[in-house]
Protein backbone atom coordinates (compact mmCIF):
# COMPACT_ATOMS: atom_id res chain seq x y z
CA UNK A 1 0.00 0.00 0.00
CA UNK A 2 1.11 3.52 -0.81
CA UNK A 3 3.18 4.95 2.05
CA UNK A 4 1.23 8.21 2.03
CA UNK A 5 -2.05 6.33 2.38
CA UNK A 6 -0.65 4.40 5.34
CA UNK A 7 0.31 7.61 7.08
CA UNK A 8 -3.13 9.09 6.49
CA UNK A 9 -4.91 5.97 7.79
CA UNK A 10 -2.72 5.93 10.90
CA UNK A 11 -3.52 9.61 11.54
CA UNK A 12 -7.26 9.07 11.02
CA UNK A 13 -7.22 6.09 13.37
CA UNK A 14 -5.46 8.19 16.00
CA UNK A 15 -7.89 11.08 15.55
CA UNK A 16 -11.21 9.24 15.24
CA UNK A 17 -10.49 5.86 16.80
CA UNK A 18 -9.91 2.69 14.79
CA UNK A 19 -13.43 1.45 15.54
CA UNK A 20 -14.86 4.47 13.71
CA UNK A 21 -13.08 3.74 10.44
CA UNK A 22 -14.38 1.62 7.58
CA UNK A 23 -12.04 0.82 4.68
CA UNK A 24 -13.34 0.06 1.18
CA UNK A 25 -10.85 -1.42 -1.29
CA UNK A 26 -10.76 -1.34 -5.08
CA UNK A 27 -7.87 -3.75 -5.64
CA UNK A 28 -7.88 -5.56 -9.01
CA UNK A 29 -7.16 -9.12 -7.80
CA UNK A 30 -7.31 -11.34 -4.76
CA UNK A 31 -3.60 -11.09 -3.97
CA UNK A 32 -3.45 -7.30 -3.88
CA UNK A 33 -6.79 -7.15 -2.06
CA UNK A 34 -5.48 -9.49 0.61
CA UNK A 35 -2.30 -7.46 1.11
CA UNK A 36 -4.26 -4.21 1.38
CA UNK A 37 -6.69 -5.79 3.84
CA UNK A 38 -3.84 -7.28 5.85
CA UNK A 39 -2.20 -3.86 6.06
CA UNK A 40 -5.23 -2.26 7.71
CA UNK A 41 -6.04 -5.25 9.93
CA UNK A 42 -2.73 -6.73 11.06
CA UNK A 43 -0.22 -4.12 9.88
CA UNK A 44 1.97 -3.55 6.83
CA UNK A 45 3.45 -6.98 5.89
CA UNK A 46 6.36 -5.27 4.11
CA UNK A 47 7.28 -3.26 7.23
CA UNK A 48 7.83 -0.27 4.95
CA UNK A 49 5.09 2.09 6.02
CA UNK A 50 3.48 3.78 8.99
CA UNK A 51 1.22 0.77 9.57
CA UNK A 52 4.13 -1.64 10.14
CA UNK A 53 3.37 -3.46 13.39
CA UNK A 54 0.21 -1.35 13.76
CA UNK A 55 -2.56 -3.88 14.36
CA UNK A 56 -5.45 -1.47 13.83
CA UNK A 57 -8.00 -4.21 13.18
CA UNK A 58 -10.02 -1.93 10.90
CA UNK A 59 -13.28 -3.01 9.31
CA UNK A 60 -12.45 -3.68 5.66
CA UNK A 61 -14.47 -4.67 2.61
CA UNK A 62 -13.86 -4.74 -1.12
CA UNK A 63 -16.19 -2.75 -3.35
CA UNK A 64 -17.20 -5.97 -5.13
CA UNK A 65 -18.32 -7.74 -1.97
CA UNK A 66 -22.04 -8.26 -1.57
CA UNK A 67 -21.97 -6.62 1.85
CA UNK A 68 -20.94 -3.35 0.17
CA UNK A 69 -22.95 -3.72 -3.01
CA UNK A 70 -26.17 -4.31 -1.11
CA UNK A 71 -25.82 -0.85 0.46
CA UNK A 72 -25.66 0.95 -2.89
CA UNK A 73 -28.49 1.96 -5.18
CA UNK A 74 -28.48 -0.31 -8.27
CA UNK A 75 -28.25 2.57 -10.77
CA UNK A 76 -25.33 4.18 -8.94
CA UNK A 77 -23.60 0.83 -8.66
CA UNK A 78 -23.94 0.12 -12.39
CA UNK A 79 -22.76 3.58 -13.37
CA UNK A 80 -19.72 3.63 -11.10
CA UNK A 81 -18.60 0.03 -10.74
CA UNK A 82 -20.69 -2.20 -12.98
CA UNK A 83 -18.26 -2.62 -15.85
CA UNK A 84 -15.37 -3.56 -13.57
CA UNK A 85 -17.52 -6.13 -11.80
CA UNK A 86 -17.67 -7.97 -15.13
CA UNK A 87 -13.90 -7.92 -15.55
CA UNK A 88 -12.58 -8.66 -12.06
CA UNK A 89 -12.85 -11.96 -10.16
CA UNK A 90 -15.28 -10.85 -7.47
CA UNK A 91 -15.51 -14.31 -5.89
CA UNK A 92 -11.78 -14.69 -5.32
CA UNK A 93 -11.38 -11.08 -4.18
CA UNK A 94 -14.29 -11.38 -1.76
CA UNK A 95 -12.89 -14.60 -0.29
CA UNK A 96 -9.47 -13.00 0.23
CA UNK A 97 -10.82 -9.95 2.06
CA UNK A 98 -13.31 -11.99 4.08
CA UNK A 99 -10.49 -14.29 5.15
CA UNK A 100 -8.54 -11.34 6.47
CA UNK A 101 -11.59 -10.01 8.35
CA UNK A 102 -11.96 -13.35 10.04
CA UNK A 103 -8.37 -13.19 11.25
CA UNK A 104 -9.14 -10.10 13.30
CA UNK A 105 -11.84 -11.86 15.29
CA UNK B 1 -22.68 -0.36 7.19
CA UNK B 2 -21.85 3.36 6.95
CA UNK B 3 -23.71 4.61 10.00
CA UNK B 4 -21.40 6.47 12.40
CA UNK B 5 -18.39 5.46 10.31
CA UNK B 6 -15.61 7.47 8.70
CA UNK B 7 -14.98 5.80 5.37
CA UNK B 8 -11.50 5.39 3.90
CA UNK B 9 -11.50 4.56 0.17
CA UNK B 10 -8.43 2.83 -1.27
CA UNK B 11 -9.11 2.49 -4.98
CA UNK B 12 -6.69 1.17 -7.57
CA UNK B 13 -6.13 2.24 -11.13
CA UNK B 14 -6.26 -1.32 -12.50
CA UNK B 15 -9.23 -2.24 -10.34
CA UNK B 16 -11.91 0.15 -9.14
CA UNK B 17 -10.87 3.80 -8.91
CA UNK B 18 -11.24 5.76 -5.70
CA UNK B 19 -13.74 8.33 -7.02
CA UNK B 20 -16.09 5.56 -8.22
CA UNK B 21 -16.13 3.91 -4.80
CA UNK B 22 -16.45 7.29 -3.06
CA UNK B 23 -19.44 8.19 -5.23
CA UNK B 24 -21.15 4.95 -4.17
CA UNK B 25 -20.42 5.55 -0.49
CA UNK B 26 -21.70 9.13 -0.62
CA UNK B 27 -24.85 8.10 -2.47
CA UNK B 28 -25.62 5.74 0.41
CA UNK B 29 -25.12 8.48 3.00
CA UNK B 30 -21.60 7.52 4.02
CA UNK B 31 -18.94 10.03 5.05
CA UNK B 32 -15.72 9.71 3.04
CA UNK B 33 -12.75 11.11 4.98
CA UNK B 34 -10.04 9.93 2.57
CA UNK B 35 -10.06 8.59 -0.97
CA UNK B 36 -7.15 7.62 -3.17
CA UNK B 37 -6.45 5.70 -6.35
CA UNK B 38 -3.24 3.78 -6.06
CA UNK B 39 -1.12 2.55 -8.94
CA UNK B 40 1.34 -0.33 -8.74
CA UNK B 41 3.62 0.02 -11.75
Amino acid sequence: MDLGSQETIKRLADEHGAEQLLVILGAPDDESAEIAAETVVLGDPTYAGALAEAQLGLSVYHALEEEFRSQIDDDVWEEQIGIMADVLDAEAISAAVKGMREQQQ
Amino acid sequence: MFENKQVVVLGERDGIAGPAIAACVKSAGGQVVFASTECFV
